[in-house]
């Protein structure tokens, strides 16, 4: 499947919002998700570590 | 060979095996999501009903699956927790529970944006549907309860018997379906209907439901890590542990 431009691609055939949408929200999600428990796990250590 | 498993079942032991497998698990995650969005977003072609808005199936039912499978494994944990009173089975309950909430919220909200351009609705009660809000309502009912209870090992044979109850919700929503005339249709992107499309369709899906697996492995490993190291902190171990590193 070749798209032709960058623009199509990013166009989604009209659908850009509900397909970015989703990946954008997962991709927030999931980067919330590692840096609020890489910042317990830094917490917990230095706490550990006092 | 004789390995012996029940080593690995105290927290002291698992805690740095946790450690050195969680970097493995997130690579494997990476690989299987670049592999499986290349596939999802430039092998498999545009269908021919819904257009490009078909796309959102790689990580809506990667998530929709994950969400009812860190549930069954997290009732599991906290059973084997309440059963044989093991510490780390319900630490594992406890870790899962926060990335089953999300890939619940994941598979909800990119159902909503599939359902809008699609049925015309962002959200409808169905059975389906509802029932997937309820596994939401569980997972977050786990973890306030686990919170509002200061005694950890009560906090887990509370949170263990709304996790055994709760797990009746899965096989419900999995036969939704099936069960009821729902909106929710199976058949809006067939797997039967060309088969060489079919199977690239299919191939990104299962590929992005091993990178979501691989992830929630992952995440779970270093978040129960964080419970150990909360639970156990005054265990002589943690301290020994902390001698050695200052």
């Amino acid at each position: 499947m070749s798209w032709g431009s960058v623009s199509a691609f990013l166009a989604m055939g009209g659908y850009a919002g509900f397909v970015w949408g989703s990946y954008g929200v997962t991709v927030l999600c999931i980067a919330a998700e590692v840096m609020l428990l890489m910042a317990r796990e830094r917490r917990l250590k230095r706490a550990l570590r006092a | 060979m004789n390995i012996n498993w029940f080593k690995y079942s105290s927290p002291q032991t698992f805690y740095p095996l946790a450690g050195k497998l969680a970097p493995w698990f997130f690579a494997a995650a990476a690989l299987f999501a670049v592999w499986g969005l290349y596939i999802g977003f430039f092998a498999a072609p545009t269908d021919a009903q819904q257009g490009e808005a078909y796309r959102i199936i790689f990580i809506h039912v990667a998530a929709a699956w994950m969400s009812m499978f860190i549930y069954v494994v997290m009732a599991f944990w906290a059973g084997i927790g309440l059963a044989f009173n093991t510490r780390l089975s319900s630490m594992m309950a406890s870790a899962l529970a926060p990335t089953g909430a999300l890939m619940t919220f994941i598979a909800l909200w990119t159902g909503s944006l599939w359902g809008k351009p699609m049925w015309g609705a962002w959200w409808v009660w169905d059975a389906r549907l509802t029932s997937e809000l309820i596994l939401l309502f569980l997972y977050i009912g786990f973890m306030a309860l686990q919170a509002s209870i200061d005694d950890p090992r009560r906090a887990d044979k509370a949170g263990a018997v709304i996790a055994l109850v709760g797990v009746v919700n899965v096989p419900i929503i999995y036969f939704s379906v099936k069960w009821w005339n729902t909106l929710h249709q199976g058949a809006s992107v067939s797997l039967t209907r060309s088969p060489s499309m079919a199977s690239i369709m299919l191939s990104g899906m299962l590929l992005m439901a091993l990178a979501f697996w691989m992830y929630s492995i992952a995440i779970t490993l270093i978040r129960v890590r964080c419970i150990i190291l909360e639970r156990e902190r005054n265990s002589d171990w943690v301290k020994h542990m902390r001698r050695l590193a200052s």
